[in-house]
């Protein structure tokens, strides 16, 4: 399965059809990925699209209109300012994913950064960088989150850091594991030995085929991140009022609970399914591309 | 085995400095006055001088991180800005609460993920695997806060049957305390019992794919008895591993729920000190969280090295 030959262009990367085509049929393959698949398609929509979609003002109160119930003019209800349910679920898609990709993206160029100097370099390097991911992995996430925004101070750019800070000790981690098994393959050697430097080695050699968990584990961090700024807002740290956010909406909607479920109820769905598409998403991402693991999984399964 | 341990409280003592490092920069990180900032409106030039002079702020940084580590280490982890009061005897005061609601989650959670995730591994490709499968994505992917209020909104609203949210003593009335706990630690718990849904599942399966699981079968024993005498005595350790992490876990993830449920916890705690810029109860409450935190990991780690022999060579 793997061909160990240094071509001029770099590293070989170990599949035989282009990467893209692995990923788009393991994808359609999985009716639970597809269907994280349409899920974000229409996220991006709503986060792209917004207030052109919705069917009211996310912000415009209509005080007489309050508490009305999930009906056809206002599919969700209206809260305790009037204001359309639905139409703030759906504007809200934008802050969400705007806060989990750029998160996210911190996360993901720190992390593995770090864990690319971790791992090609060793030594006392390797150490110090462990040392201090240890230390932040020694912190409950979100606890960590709130500390970081106690200094900050709330808002929604400051949730995006803090966010960011927390789920980078394990992309540093990830990859550097990854780089440690790379690094002493003979591609790498070979490419050394002909006197490519270290930045060459590893942007060419290196990381290309160490992508693959990187790949799974931004998806899963993806669904964290959403989930870790809706927790945020909900504690009224991250978003502020009055823009729409699902977590500051569950927070809103939790004190109506007996009057008007579907205050809290709809925001949180979104939370669920938005988190949950994420999630199959990596998980058929990391059958795609981790062959290992799933050969495990599927010879262990025909064991039993 | 000896070596091993010192390895393992070396590490742990040296990532448990870098914690105090980051606990203790937390407040000089706060731009401004933190105790000027703490006390807000309500400015009182006689206790800022006193907070002031006891917190040391004049002193080198240096001196004062050898300070609080000194105060620390002999259970000083100084006064609220707010109140005044000792941050230990707080922290004490608000552990049991805590810890009650962690224990009863996490048994929640074992009650839902040892039979499901037992029974999906010995029929794996059953349709209960499937709901097993589904479960636990559903669970990792449910926002415990989300879930707090569904459960509120059935059990409080629509039935009647439990109280939305409060704390009652155990020592004062053990049936309303049960009362309270029950929703926040079925909310906590079926989320951890998700995430140990899967692990119990892949434990077991791997031992089932085991030599040893081929062996006695092959020696014609009874399916039952290879499932209960070989497979899931070896499936045991990850999962009593895995299950020690989730209760680190669970204290932690317990904040929001306890905010939800006005449960006097760490987390409400924690939460109530961002509010109120009560910097030394933050720093009290994220340290003392990070040490039971570093403690289980490092419990859990000498017990699966002394499970596991193999372990201790890596």
């Amino acid at each position: 399965m793997s061909a160990e030959t240094a071509t001029e262009a770099g590293a070989p990367v170990e599949e035989h059809a282009p990467r893209w085509r692995v990923l788009l049929s393991a994808v359609m393959a999985n009716r639970l990925a597809l269907f994280g698949l349409v899920v974000l398609g229409l996220l991006v929509m709503a986060a792209v699209l917004g207030e052109r979609l919705a069917p009211y003002p996310p912000n415009a109160a209509d005080v007489p209109e309050r508490l009305r119930p999930p009906s056809l003019r206002h599919p969700f209800g209206t809260d305790e300012l009037g204001r359309d349910v639905f139409s703030r679920v759906l504007v809200a898609a934008r802050v969400s994913l705007q806060v989990g990709f750029i998160a996210v993206g911190i996360s993901l160029a720190a992390g593995v950064l770090l864990g690319l100097i971790a791992g090609f370099y060793g030594r006392w390097i390797d150490d110090a960088i462990m040392r201090v991911t240890d230390m932040l992995f020694a912190f409950p996430a979100i606890l960590l989150a709130i500390a970081i925004l106690a200094v900050l101070g709330p808002g929604i750019a400051n949730a995006m850091i803090a966010i960011g800070i927390v789920y980078t000790p394990i992309f540093a981690r990830i990859t550097r594991g990854s780089v440690l098994s790379v690094r002493e393959r003979v591609f790498v050697t070979a490419a050394r030995s002909l006197g490519a430097s270290d930045l060459r080695l590893v942007t060419l050699h290196v990381l290309p085929n160490v992508l693959a968990p990187i790949i799974v584990q931004t998806s899963i961090s993806l669904a964290f991140a959403i989930l870790s700024e809706a927790a945020l807002s909900f504690l009224g740290l991250g978003v502020q009022p009055p823009d729409p956010s699902w977590g500051r909406m569950l927070a809103e909607g939790r004190g109506f609970v007996q009057q008007a479920w579907w205050m809290g109820v709809f925001p949180g769905a979104a939370i669920f399914v938005t988190v949950l598409a994420f999630n199959l998403l990596g998980d058929a991402l990391r059958d795609a591309l981790d062959p290992r693991q799933r050969s495990a999984i599927e010879s262990r399964g025909l064991t039993a | 085995m000896a070596s091993y341990v010192v390895r393992r409280v070396a590490q742990a003592l040296v990532v448990l400095l870098g914690v105090s490092v980051v606990v203790f920069a937390l407040v000089h990180l706060v731009p401004g006055d933190p105790i000027r900032v703490s006390m807000g409106t309500r400015f009182n030039p006689d206790a800022y001088e006193a907070l002031r002079a006891r917190a040391g702020f004049d002193l080198p940084l240096p001196v004062q991180y050898g300070r609080y580590l000194a105060n620390a280490a002999a259970g000083d982890l100084g006064v609220s800005f707010r109140s005044g009061d000792p941050v230990t005897t707080t922290l004490l005061g608000r552990l049991p609460a805590t810890l009650s609601l962690a224990g009863s989650a996490l048994l929640v959670a074992l009650l839902i993920a040892v039979p499901l995730g037992i029974f999906s591994a010995i029929r794996s490709g059953s349709k209960l695997d499937y709901v097993a499968t589904v479960f636990s994505q559903a669970g990792i992917s449910l926002p415990d806060f989300w879930m707090a209020i569904l459960l509120i909104l059935l059990f409080s609203g629509v039935l009647g049957w439990l109280p939305p949210s409060g704390y009652v003593s155990p020592l004062a009335d053990p049936i309303g305390w049960l009362s309270h706990l029950v929703l926040p630690a079925i909310t906590v718990g079926v989320v951890s019992g998700s995430i140990l849904t899967r692990f119990v599942r892949s434990s077991v399966l791997e031992s089932l794919g085991e030599d040893y699981t081929r062996t006695a079968r092959s020696k014609g024993l009874h399916e039952r008895t290879v499932v209960t005498r070989h497979v899931l005595r070896n499936a045991l350790v990850p999962i009593i591993t895995v299950t020690g992490l989730q209760l680190a876990y669970l204290l932690g993830g317990v904040i929001i729920v306890e905010v939800i449920f006005a449960w006097p916890g760490l987390g409400q705690l924690a939460l109530l000190a961002v509010q109120s810029r009560d910097y030394p109860v933050l720093q009290g409450t994220v340290l003392l969280v990070a040490v039971v935190f570093l403690l289980i990991n490092l419990i859990v780690d000498l017990l699966y090295a002394a499970a596991d022999p193999r372990i201790r060579y890596k």
